[in-house]
């Protein structure tokens, strides 16, 4: 030990532990103020995912579901739905789904991890009225094309994979949410393929 | 009596010192024009949005069910509340229209120049929380438009690669905008915020004192001491800290020289603020927008949803880009630029009077992108706007690239030794 009033080498020491032992405190005060912006457990609650039984669905019936305050609509496609989607591309506005309004892996003709089951979120794209189901009738709005979604707020229409018709008020293709089959017969909406 | 007070506080606080340091000896030049009125004019808007904050925080209720009923109890029904919240609203716009032409000031007579970079990015971040303080405030009526201008907002964050999403979830503290976002926003508004400007304007007059006030010739009034002749300097008394060090030329004291200069702008900015405030309030719907007459609705989307016309050159900047993740960062390095704009002028010649035409038509022509795009942020998109959009970016943009490639070699004329007669 020198013999010198100060010792630097010390005090270099105490300085460095001090720091490093109040810069953990820092850290772990921080943490509540951090989390306490989390959603919280009642917001947790109303945004949790929603299970759908879609075994007993028939072909071409629709079963409104309700996530996180917003309709989604879950159709059956029948198969000739499923024919037809290609046949009206060329009136679509986004037929190959490039406008980010789905989860990547829904990017494909019939926007949906399933060909035969479409999910979507029934809100009109133009301004959030819900779109109605036109089953059988719509060639009265779309020649050619039997079944759609016929906005009656301003007339927008979506083909039965969401996706809008030119020449519509709507500029884009229906969102559709993150969903999964944790089972066959379940849908789960509101987390995607391989999410806990 | 008084004196004996005076006496008595100074032996325990300098408090006359402070007042002769800052105002009544601080020693400022004498050609101030009429650009310089508006750092004062920030000042007084600055106390009347804390003042009528405060009071309009007593009717007001931070909640998603009561938010919006409460600005209508606070517009019909509480003695003077509709004053008080046109006051708030038009104080807010007459925040910006004056913090950005004292910006341009400082722009034009290049106040942010060596030594005064640090006053300049003081300015900045004051301008950087003061563009956080109005984006939060006008969630706050939680009508139509508030309720989808933060929607937009807080979804450019969803743009970050990896943790976007969950970032934009954090700060909504919800899977939507919701109550929770409200309550929030509430806090930061009208606590945390206005904390962190008022430190802010108080470092940035605390510089702004330390390296002395520009002016428009960008002549230095501050000599070295014992370089002037006695029957040339400045005939009035300054305080200690500045004559020390300097021998001070063509400056006034700023008490009262310059308070009574600043209260005719006062008087002149004052009748332009309650003409908008008395007879359009509304601002023709640049101020308060129409869809905010209406209670937030997650499900309706405003026809046209436009910010508020004082984000309108960084929300342009924004749309133009077509990459949502690019178009964030432009918008953000539109401010950064700023920031950093006393190291992109390298020139020494301070003030557009001594420099270059060049110089002129930058700045010139960096006034007209920022106020077209200022106007095209209202504006719905449209192919025509997002070309001159895009032409007006590269203005601004460009404005800092050729400042920083010609002001090296740039051609100036001489600045004079002294404040010209």
């Amino acid at each position: 030990m020198s013999n010198t009033p100060v010792n630097n080498g010390r005090r270099r020491f105490l300085t460095a532990a001090t720091s490093v032992v109040g810069g953990v405190g820092v850290v772990g005060v921080a943490v509540p103020f951090i989390g306490s912006w989390n959603p919280s457990a009642r917001a947790k609650a109303a945004g949790a995912p929603v299970e759908v039984n879609v075994s007993k669905l028939e072909p071409g019936q629709l079963v409104r579901a309700e996530w996180r305050g917003k309709p989604v609509y879950v159709v059956r496609r029948t198969e000739k739905n499923v024919a037809e989607l290609s046949n009206h591309e060329d009136q679509l506005r986004d037929p190959n789904s490039e406008e980010p309004q789905q989860p990547e892996y829904t990017v494909n003709q019939h926007r949906s991890i399933k060909p035969e089951i479409m999910v979507a979120l029934g809100v009109c794209t133009h301004l959030g009225c819900a779109p109605t189901y036109r089953k059988g009738d719509f060639e009265e709005v779309v020649e050619g094309v039997t079944d759609g979604f016929f906005c009656p707020c301003h007339g927008s229409k979506f083909d039965m994979a969401g996706r809008v018709f030119q020449g519509v008020p709507a500029p884009t293709n229906l969102a559709v949410p993150e969903h999964s089959f944790p089972s066959d017969d379940i849908l789960l909406i509101g987390v995607s393929p391989g999410e806990a | 009596m008084f004196e004996n007070f005076m006496a008595w506080i100074d032996k325990r606080l300098p408090v006359t010192d402070a007042w002769n340091k800052h105002l009544a000896q601080y020693p400022a030049p004498k050609n101030f024009n009429f650009w310089y009125f508006f750092g004062s004019l920030a000042m007084l808007v600055l106390v009347n949005q804390i003042l009528t904050g405060i009071w309009l925080t007593m009717n007001y209720e931070p909640s998603g069910d009561g938010a919006f009923a409460s600005i209508e109890y606070i517009m019909r029904d509480v003695d003077y509340g509709w004053l008080l919240r046109y006051m708030h609203s038009t104080g807010a716009s007459a925040f910006f229209v004056v913090v950005y032409l004292h910006m341009f000031r400082g722009l034009i007579y290049g106040s942010y120049q060596k030594p005064r970079e640090l006053l300049w990015i003081f300015g900045m971040l004051i301008f950087l929380v003061l563009m956080a303080e109005a984006f939060m405030g006008y969630l706050l009526p939680w009508g139509n438009m508030s309720y989808w201008g933060a929607q937009v907002i807080i979804s450019l964050f969803g743009a970050i690669p990896v943790v976007g999403e969950d970032l934009a979830t954090w700060i909504k503290g919800d899977y939507v905008i919701s109550g929770a976002t409200l309550n929030r926003f509430f806090a930061l508004h009208v606590i945390a915020l206005p904390l962190v400007l008022v430190v802010l304007v108080f470092l940035h007059i605390l510089a702004l004192h330390e390296v002395g006030s520009n002016n428009p010739e960008g002549t230095d009034i501050k000599k070295p001491k014992g370089s002037v002749k006695e029957e040339d300097k400045s005939k009035f008394e300054f305080h200690e800290a500045y004559t020390k060090k300097y021998d001070i030329v063509d400056a006034v004291p700023f008490h009262p020289y310059y308070s009574v200069k600043d209260i005719m702008g006062v008087a002149g900015f004052l009748i332009l603020f309650c003409w908008v405030m008395f007879f359009h309030p509304e601002g023709g719907g640049y101020f308060i927008e129409a869809p905010n007459f209406e209670p937030a609705n997650g499900l309706k989307t405003p026809e046209h949803i436009a910010p508020v016309w004082y984000f309108g050159p960084f929300y342009t900047i924004l749309r133009v880009v077509p990459d949502k993740l690019l178009g964030t960062l432009a918008m953000f390095a539109a401010i950064g630029v700023l920031f950093a704009l006393p190291w992109f002028d390298r020139s020494t010649v301070k003030s557009f009077r001594f420099r270059s035409k060049l110089h002129l038509f930058n700045i010139v022509q960096f006034a007209i992108c920022f106020i077209a795009l200022g106007i095209l942020g209202t504006l719905p998109a449209s192919d025509l706007a997002n070309l001159i959009g895009r032409i007006a970016s590269l203005g601004y943009f460009g404005f800092f690239v050729a400042i920083w490639f010609y002001s090296k070699n740039e051609k100036t004329k001489p600045v004079p030794e002294r404040v010209t007669k």
